[in-house]
């Protein structure tokens, strides 16, 4: 039977929690998980979970330049300066 | 405002602009080049071509956008090789939940631990900062790219697909195996112990 016309399961759900938070589930798929989340706290939980990595993710940022790297960088920057 | 110090000679813009977005430029560019070296070549490219076109940007888009575009177009010219085929086959077995933690039926056996709170409360926990950028950087290809540049970097899944050459549905797809990935490793960290 396909995940559009029966409920889903727990394991079903937490594959489409990304294309849900996306926008991308048709109607059908986006009901039939939301009739789930209504009544799984675990799934409702991993959405939450996913929800809070994403925004994490974004407030952490990628991580902090080695200062090699910077000083290698400002030196392009000092001599592009110098070229032009 | 930064970019106009950059335009008047100051390095201190020029610092901040590449403290920012120096790592996430190498991570996407390896994502097109087949070296780390290459990579870093490419990222270095990349803020030669910004000091040289800053005077022309017109703030269409945002900053970000055009210097990830600047990136995509030195990656392809330098040539290591042409931007890959990434097949992406959205029935292989590789599941966002190890299945150990649901029963036969496929419901939970071992729920997930919530930290939406925990997580905002210790965001400055070096323990959360750390598991977050630690998975982040251990993803594979192209999954670290496609996660770089839609969670780290918040652009759009239309701009992340355009500068992949990825179809959106595709970047859902490679985004929901890296971002199952970072919610497990930040799991991980949260039932290590934050609390």
């Amino acid at each position: 039977m396909s995940v559009l016309t029966r409920d889903v399961s727990c394991r079903e759900a937490v594959e489409l929690v990304t294309d849900y938070l996306e926008g991308a589930l048709s109607a059908r798929e986006r009901r039939s998980l939301e009739r789930h989340l209504g009544k799984c706290d675990g799934c409702a939980g991993y959405l939450e979970q996913v929800r809070a990595v994403v925004v994490v993710t974004g407030a952490v940022g990628p991580e902090d330049l080695d200062p090699e790297t910077m000083a290698g960088l400002v030196q392009l920057y000092e001599q592009y300066k110098a070229d032009t | 405002m930064l970019l106009e110090k950059l335009l008047v000679g100051d390095q201190d813009a020029f610092r901040v602009l590449v403290g920012r977005y120096h790592n996430s430029l190498v991570r996407v560019a390896r994502y097109h080049v087949d070296s780390d070296a290459a990579a870093e070549d490419v990222a270095q490219d990349t803020w030669v071509a910004v000091l040289r076109g800053v005077h022309r940007f017109e703030g269409r888009s945002s900053f970000k956008t055009w210097l990830f575009k600047i990136l995509v177009n030195r990656s392809r010219t330098a040539g290591s090789r042409d931007r890959r085929q990434v097949s992406v086959d959205p029935t292989s077995v590789e599941p966002a939940v190890a299945p150990s933690r649901f029963d036969a039926a496929g419901a939970w056996t071992d729920p997930p631990t919530p930290f939406d709170d925990l997580v905002s409360a210790h965001l400055d926990d070096a323990v959360v900062v750390r598991a977050i950028r630690d998975a982040v950087r251990e993803l594979p290809e192209p999954q670290q790219a496609v996660v770089t540049l839609r969670d780290v970097e918040g652009l759009s899944t239309y701009e992340v697909s355009a500068l992949l050459g990825l179809t959106e549905g595709n970047v859902r797809v490679i985004l929901h195996r890296g971002r199952a990935k970072v919610r497990a490793a930040l799991e991980g960290a949260v039932r290590g112990g934050l609390s």
